[in-house]
């Protein structure tokens, strides 16, 4: 139970800074990122998240997922050091850099900015390599439009390219896929895989969207104000907690789990293992690859 | 060439608009209009209190404001109020008891008239050098603290995130905008000088691709239109402040009229 999980061994006192650089106690503590014990933060008296535990390791995705209000959002900002927990503690990684994609973002049209501009937003960034984000993530024809002419799907990845031209250690995304069509979706997914890979950062991820969990994610964190149940994919969409947290439904949840042997291209078309570039994955529907899927009743990810 | 009262008058008004310009494109992008009406306001305070103690009236404008600026910013995280109402409320108070505050310095005759619209015209060659000075040293710091306060003005969770101190560099900005009011009362008024923060920067939105562009167009709008100003208000014989601000405007509305950078390049495009 959060109520009292919190007052274990270690913790520092409230009055001590949350925020330390100490040495983690792991024996991976070269690989840790980022670790929060125990935080919780209350407004009016509320609860809004409690007795949360979170490591974020290189190279791992971590997913957390929950109804709205569950405090998905807060629980980054916690461990983002936006927010400060009123208890509980976070370790960072001395010097680490952070790259942040928030939830919501509104350029009011006062602003002028343009893609381009927005990719330095928070430190230099040489031109290389401010390119070469924006091609990543597909848009790199539209470095020099304004920001606000963006639609929803765009500003998306523009905001992700910002995130990752800054080559973070620790990459976090608050729902990154929002406003993306479906088949951009899956794509977006599969490059954020592609991403630990080549820079070798750790993921934290938000999604609300139950669906589309991907199979990529190493650790499912799934919240509803506390630490409802966490594991492999696979073992919180069957975890009881889960089941009665989001109703019989949720059991249909689709893990995007299918063999890499296409690459979904930014611009949505497919490019197949033999190099082939289709309209969709199933273009020859050839059977050269299985969407596989937990539960019966499942649709697969689109595309 | 500083001895005409008009030369004078247009060194020291080009000055403030140089620094006004930049300064105004933040007060834009923050939606802090308000904000800096409320610190005008009450920087007729700190002229009263200038009076009482005998001290330079630039100095004691600039501390009160930066006090006045503090309480703004420490009651908008804590107070029930909106922040709107809490500036309404400090903003109005803080006119009134300046006003208030002159009236009982009766040993003292004041022209109201010119603290409240500027009196550009007596301005001396120190207080010049004092928009000089004082300009140079607010446009630096602009510069230095750019990027963050920058970032911070697009999303403060995004900058705090990724390490940029936006309270900090908030309470910075707060104090280059109290001193900015300081060293342009003189020129435009305690209730004017909103307008040339926010309307050089409205004006000049149009035509910038970027937000470095457009501080730099900013502040040449601004000190075209004091020069306009100034010498329509020699011909027709209005007060120097409202007759630059009514530059300032009549650039804003050609500003409209002429096609922006947006349709520029659509236009390109086809």
């Amino acid at each position: 139970m959060p109520g009292n999980s919190h007052a274990h061994d270690g913790l520092p006192k409230r009055s001590a800074p949350p925020v330390s650089t100490m040495d983690f106690n792991h024996q991976d503590r070269a690989n840790t990122l980022v670790q929060a014990q125990q935080i919780g933060v209350q407004r009016n008296g509320r609860w809004l998240i409690r007795g949360i535990d979170l490591t974020v390791r290189k190279g791992e995705i971590i997913t957390l997922i929950g109804p709205n209000g569950s405090g998905k959002s807060t629980t980054v900002k916690t461990v983002l050091g936006v927010i400060k927990p009123d208890e509980g503690s976070i370790t960072r990684a001395p010097d680490l850099r952070i790259g942040y994609v928030p939830q919501r973002l509104a350029i009011d049209w006062t602003l002028p900015l343009t893609v381009d501009r927005l990719m330095s937003l928070t430190g230099p960034i040489s031109k290389a390599d401010r390119r070469a984000a924006l091609e990543e993530v597909g848009i790199g024809h539209l470095a020099q439009s304004e920001v606000g002419a963006l639609s929803g799907g765009e500003f998306q990845r523009a905001l992700l390219a910002r995130a990752l031209a800054r080559k973070p250690d620790l990459l976090v995304l608050d729902e990154p896929v929002q406003g993306v069509d479906v088949a951009g979706e899956a794509a977006l997914y599969t490059l954020i895989d592609q991403i630990r890979h080549k820079i070798g950062c750790g993921i934290l991820l938000i999604s609300h969207d139950l669906h589309v969990v991907m199979a990529a994610t190493d650790t499912v964190l799934c919240l509803n104000g506390h630490m409802c149940c966490s594991g492999t994919p696979q073992s919180v969409a069957e975890d009881p907690a889960y089941l009665q947290l989001f109703g019989p439904r949720a059991a249909s949840i689709a893990v995007y789990a299918h063999h890499h042997d296409h690459t979904h291209l930014p611009d949505g078309r497919v490019r197949q293992q033999d190099g082939r570039i289709t309209e969709t994955c199933h273009e020859p529907h050839d059977h050269s690859h299985s969407h596989e899927t937990p539960k019966s009743g499942v649709t697969g990810h689109v595309g | 060439m500083l001895d005409d009262f008009f030369t004078r008058a247009i060194v020291a008004g080009i000055g403030v608009a140089l620094v006004a310009g930049p300064l105004g494109c933040f007060v834009v992008w923050r939606r802090m209009a308000y904000f800096g009406d409320t610190l005008a306001h009450s920087s007729l305070l700190g002229l009263a209190l200038s009076y009482i103690l005998s001290i330079n009236s630039t100095l004691s404008v600039f501390v009160v404001s930066v006090l006045i600026a503090m309480s703004l910013l420490y009651l908008q995280r804590r107070a029930s109020l909106s922040s709107d109402s809490i500036l309404g409320l400090l903003s109005h108070s803080a006119l009134a008891l300046g006003l208030v505050c002159i009236a009982f310095l009766t040993w003292v005759r004041l022209d109201l008239q010119g603290v409240l619209f500027g009196d550009i015209l007596a301005v001396s060659t120190t207080d010049i050098l004092v928009i000089y000075a004082g300009g140079a040293a607010v446009l630096i710091a602009l510069i230095a603290i750019w990027r963050p306060l920058f970032a911070t003005t697009v999303n403060r969770e995004l900058a705090e995130a990724e390490g940029v101190g936006p309270d900090r560099i908030n309470a910075f900005f707060v104090i280059l905008l109290a001193l900015t009011i300081a060293i342009a009362i003189k020129v435009i008024g305690v209730l004017l000088i909103t307008a040339l923060l926010i309307i050089p920067a409205a004006a000049a939105r149009r035509f910038a691709a970027g937000p470095e562009q457009m501080a730099v167009l900013a502040a040449g709008i601004g000190a075209l239109s004091v020069v306009g100003g100034l010498f329509g208000s020699l011909e027709w014989d209005t007060p120097s402040g409202p007759s630059i601000v009514v530059a300032t405007f009549i650039a804003f509305l050609v500003s409209l009229a002429l096609p922006s950078v947006a349709l520029r390049q659509r236009l390109r495009r086809l």
